[in-house]
């Protein structure tokens, strides 16, 4: 492929979600040579399906708010494996990163006196879990991700940032030293296949959501850049760690925010019993999203789930009345009425946990470099590679993210990859360039597509494969139903390697993309499940039958899946902030 | 009857010399589908089908199109809203070229939302923590942040068929006076100079059919009339 | 901002202004002659050449003949924007525009004071 074209940047941004846009605002102000690569219009990423909030202790809500408490909840909601040097950096430098939104213009809501409204989410407190539910997450109705979104692509067009729009990241592109330097890339546009050069690639690609059936995320959330790295040799850590979300709309798998439980709202069962007095008689509807969206499961298996079919229960808001429905949760009345026929101001909404965030991902450092292991388990840079965001693992929501974490996590670690790459190129980055053979290697994958002449269609092998990761790697697990479904992944990434591209045509080929991401849906979903089978232990999100109890002794520790050998090992957990004591392991109760 | 008789738009620039309507039967075992669903559907029996899609709730603002006649966002629009006698007409957003079958290029569009300075602008030094609003400042720009960029209601407008070029339209006009009404912007002057032209604002003729599509119930008519009344109070 | 040369206020704001207060204008204008013609069913000459000999009466007609000018340029520029996409073309009829307008006014004029 010499006649192909290259483009090349001092860092390529792939993805044009919060993550990426965060990262682009900081290189584009310095004067980089910068281009964020998207496979969408950035307002069209996921980040703008994002509703309640960002959490961050910014002290309006509660004048007396402090950062390390909502490190404290970060840690623990975690379950103990949050990278506390992680947590600590992400919630102390939270409020500069969400006053620069403000001030880029964000339209947060805002209480009488002006400042920004908070409402409280599930698994906030004060005074490290001792003082009560705090009201700690910043938002914009509840339409938050939408504003930050919007805000943050108007800053980058204010700051004049290189956008590749409509162009889709095929593989990354590693020269003979394993560095990453840069990456394959496709203008769906055009059907032009062109080389991007750059000193930084940095993966925003967001999450892979679409491995389940039933998913809050957008259709694009194909974990395409979980994909590229694995491919490219990569590991991935802790990969078994799914959020499930308590509150999908049943049927359409359309989140509702856990804002409307911050409102007053709070979930039924089919004896219109509040039955999460009983799991969590503290917190209520508002303890972790994984202990939450356990209990539902288990009020659905022990028979009292409502409808016909008894397999999902309400949330009840109609006692918040219409002005706060319509003041606080506008999107919320609108997204019910739509996809559950139901108006929550007179009826309650049919809820059921649905896959919601991927807390695994590329393992980076605070600055989004991201990480691998040597033999002895000895963590090494990979260079030129970042990744930030929901497709990074750093780790700070550990086994269960805290609801409006990920925004503060988008912004927060966005702006530190943003800010690391921009001294690293100042004092000087020199990678071996990628030869001929190097860029034919990532040319491969597309070219077998290309080639195709026969075999099954895309459409019916990615409604499998979204089958076998519902039914073997839902909201509980177990050992055998795990190996089946290992099984038939091993079986399906067989027939995948076999199938078929009809369409070849070149303008806007959205058939070609979608087989694109097919492929990255199919590394994702292995390495979750090789993970989920192997963490022999109860944490966070990840619940087992066979192992209901959490193993501190064991699995204390991330799991790093290792695609070429597709094997499993571990990796020590950051235990060691600079600036408070550690938070050390507890029973983890609400 | 549960087989839906659905023509869409089809061109393909590489292998067709002119666009040309495609019939489909669509079985959908009785169910009021969203019209992305159907599309969803037609792309499983002919893989070449191309439509734009992304968060399939209508909040990204990807998939725009003609629905029977009408503008709205695919994924939020059931069958039943739509359908007459059975039929559903599928077209590309009007006034917009075509690149392939239900995707148009929307360069003039993003053009047009560039151009009124889509972002803060405030010259005063920004204080540690953030900019005070007041709810009642902060209620000014509800109907107005919410723009998904869809850009149902700019191709819907005749005044932005026959200017895109000139015509901001009314997505862009609804982002300007989200940035005039904002307490926190201080760049009112420069903003308003920039659209006292014949074109930019005052080619809206006030006809309204961007408040008929917009999927989220946004009324630019009323943000343009508010334009005027701030052009004509900087004026006068 | 959008430059132009041919629009009547080379401002949108007060071309938009100009085309409401002229409206207003042409209406009671309108307004007035109907309800004249209402009144005195059985009009004749000096009846009406005796209502355009007062002042008043002629710088109203004055007033409507201006907005009417004013009215059809606005107007007839921004038809001709939308629908004439051809440079050579729109500046021909617009110059042809102005022309007849120009032609009206005067004579308008001519008639009003001229007897």
């Amino acid at each position: 492929m010499s006649n192909m074209r290259s483009l090349t940047f001092d860092a390529i941004i792939i993805g044009g979600g919060g993550s990426g846009l965060r990262a682009a605002l900081e290189l584009a102000k310095s004067g980089k040579k910068t281009a964020v690569l998207s496979k969408v219009f950035p307002t069209r990423s996921h980040t703008v399906s994002a509703q309640g909030g960002i959490t961050c202790a910014i002290a309006s809500a509660d004048p007396n708010d402090d950062w390390r408490w909502h490190m404290y909840d970060t840690v623990k909601g975690g379950d103990y494996i949050t990278d506390q040097d992680a947590a600590e950096y992400m919630c102390s430098e939270g409020p500069k990163s969400v006053f620069e939104l403000e001030h880029m213009g964000l339209p947060f809501s805002r209480f009488d006196n002006g400042r920004i409204y908070q409402r409280p989410f599930g698994g906030q407190s004060k005074d490290y879990g001792k003082g009560g539910q705090a009201a700690r997450t910043c938002a914009a109705a509840d339409r938050t991700g939408h504003a930050l979104l919007h805000t943050l692509y108007q800053n980058n067009l204010k700051n004049h940032t290189t956008f590749l729009n409509e162009w889709y990241a095929v593989d990354l592109v590693k020269n003979a030293n394993g560095d990453v330097v840069g990456c394959i890339a496709l203008c769906i546009e055009t059907g032009e296949v062109v080389h991007v050069k750059a000193k930084a690639t940095v993966l925003a690609t967001g999450g892979a959501g679409r491995i389940y059936a039933s998913t809050t995320n957008a259709l694009i959330n194909t974990g395409d850049g979980i994909g590229m790295a694995l491919r490219a040799g990569f590991p991935m850590q802790d990969m078994e760690m799914w959020q499930f979300h308590p509150t999908g709309i049943y049927g359409a798998g359309v989140l509702v925010t856990e804002g409307c439980r911050g409102e007053g709202g709070y979930l039924i069962n089919k004896d219109g019993e509040r039955f999460m007095e009983r799991y969590a008689p503290n917190a209520k509807d508002l303890a972790g999203r994984d202990v939450v969206a356990r209990s539902m499961v288990m009020e659905i298996l022990e028979g009292r789930g409502c409808g016909e079919k008894g397999d999902h229960v309400y949330l009840k808001l109609d006692h918040l009345g219409e002005e706060v429905l319509g003041k606080r949760l506008p999107g919320i009345v609108e997204l019910s009425k739509t996809f559950a026929h139901a108006d929550p101001a007179k009826e309650p909404i049919p809820v059921v946990p649905t896959c919601h965030y991927m807390m695994g991902g590329i393992p980076t450092n605070v600055h989004g470099q991201a990480i691998m292991q040597d033999v002895d388990g000895k963590d090494h840079i990979v260079n030129g590679l970042f990744a930030c965001g929901e497709a990074a693992c750093v780790s700070v929501h550990g086994a269960n993210r805290l609801g409006g974490n990920s925004l503060l996590d988008l912004v927060v670690f966005g702006r530190a990859a943003g800010m690391f790459i921009e001294s690293a190129l100042n004092e000087g980055i020199e990678y071996l360039d990628a030869s001929e053979s190097d860029v034919d290697a990532a040319m491969a994958r597309m070219s077998r597509w290309n080639e195709s002449g026969g075999g099954e269609s895309v459409p019916s092998l990615k409604a499998e494969l979204q089958d076998i990761m519902q039914t073997s790697f839902g909201v509980f697990r177990q050992e055998d139903n795990m190996q089946e479904g290992v099984k038939k992944l091993a079986e399906l990434r067989g027939r995948i390697g076999e199938a078929h591209l009809a369409d070849k045509s070149n303008a806007f080929n959205t058939a070609r993309v979608e087989a694109l991401e097919l492929d990255n849906l199919m590394e994702v979903a292995e390495a979750t499940a090789i993970a989920a089978l192997e963490r022999k232990e109860s944490r966070g999100a990840h619940s087992r039958y066979d192992y209901p109890d959490r193993d501190d002794v064991n699995w204390l520790k991330h799991s790093m899946y290792f695609p070429t050998e597709k094997r499993v090992g571990k990796r020590d957990v950051n235990f060691k902030p600079k600036t408070v004591d550690t938070f050390e392991p507890k029973v983890r109760t609400y | 009857m549960s087989v839906l008789q659905v023509s869409v738009y089809r061109y393909n620039p590489e292998t067709d010399s002119a666009p040309y309507m495609q019939e489909f039967q669509i079985d959908t075992h009785g169910r009021d589908l969203m019209v992305l669903n159907v599309l969803e559907l037609i792309k499983e029996q002919d893989s070449s089908m191309a439509y734009r899609r992304s968060c399939r709730e209508g909040v990204c603002g990807s998939d725009g199109m003609n629905m029977n006649g009408k503008n709205g966002l695919a994924c939020i629009t059931p069958l039943s809203e739509v359908v007459k006698s059975n039929k559903l007409v599928l077209r590309p957003l009007p006034g917009l070229p075509v690149v392939r079958d239900l995707v148009v290029d929307m360069g003039i569009f993003y053009k047009q939302y560039e151009r009124i300075q889509p972002y803060l602008q405030n010259d005063e030094p920004a204080p540690a923590i953030e900019r005070l609003q007041s709810p009642e400042d902060r209620d000014k720009l509800d109907g107005l942040y919410e723009c998904i960029l869809c850009a149902c209601c700019s191709t819907s407008c005749p005044s932005f068929w026959w200017n895109p070029d000139k015509f901001v339209g009314p997505a862009g006009l609804l982002q300007a006076y989200r940035f005039l009404a904002d307490s926190r912007d201080t760049a009112t002057r420069e903003r308003l100079s920039d659209l006292e032209d014949p074109f930019s604002v005052f080619r809206c003729r006030g006809i309204m059919n961007c408040v008929a599509v917009c999927p989220k119930g946004l009324n630019p008519t009323r943000a343009i009339g508010k334009i005027r009344e701030m052009l004509l109070a900087n004026a006068t | 901002m959008v430059t132009n040369i041919t629009n009547f206020g080379r401002s949108g704001l007060s071309d938009w202004l100009i085309q409401r207060i002229s409206a207003i204008i042409l209406a009671l204008y309108t307004l007035f002659i109907v309800v004249y013609l209402l009144l005195n069913p059985g009009l004749d000459y000096a009846t009406w050449s005796g209502l355009f000999a007062q002042t008043w009466m002629r710088i109203f007609s004055l007033l409507a003949f201006v907005s009417m000018a004013a009215h059809a340029w606005i107007g007839l520029w921004t038809v001709t924007t939308d629908y004439l996409k051809h440079t050579g073309i729109r500046l021909a009829v617009q110059t042809t525009i102005i022309l007849a307008i120009f032609v009206f006014l005067v004579w308008g004029i001519q008639v009003l004071w001229g007897a």
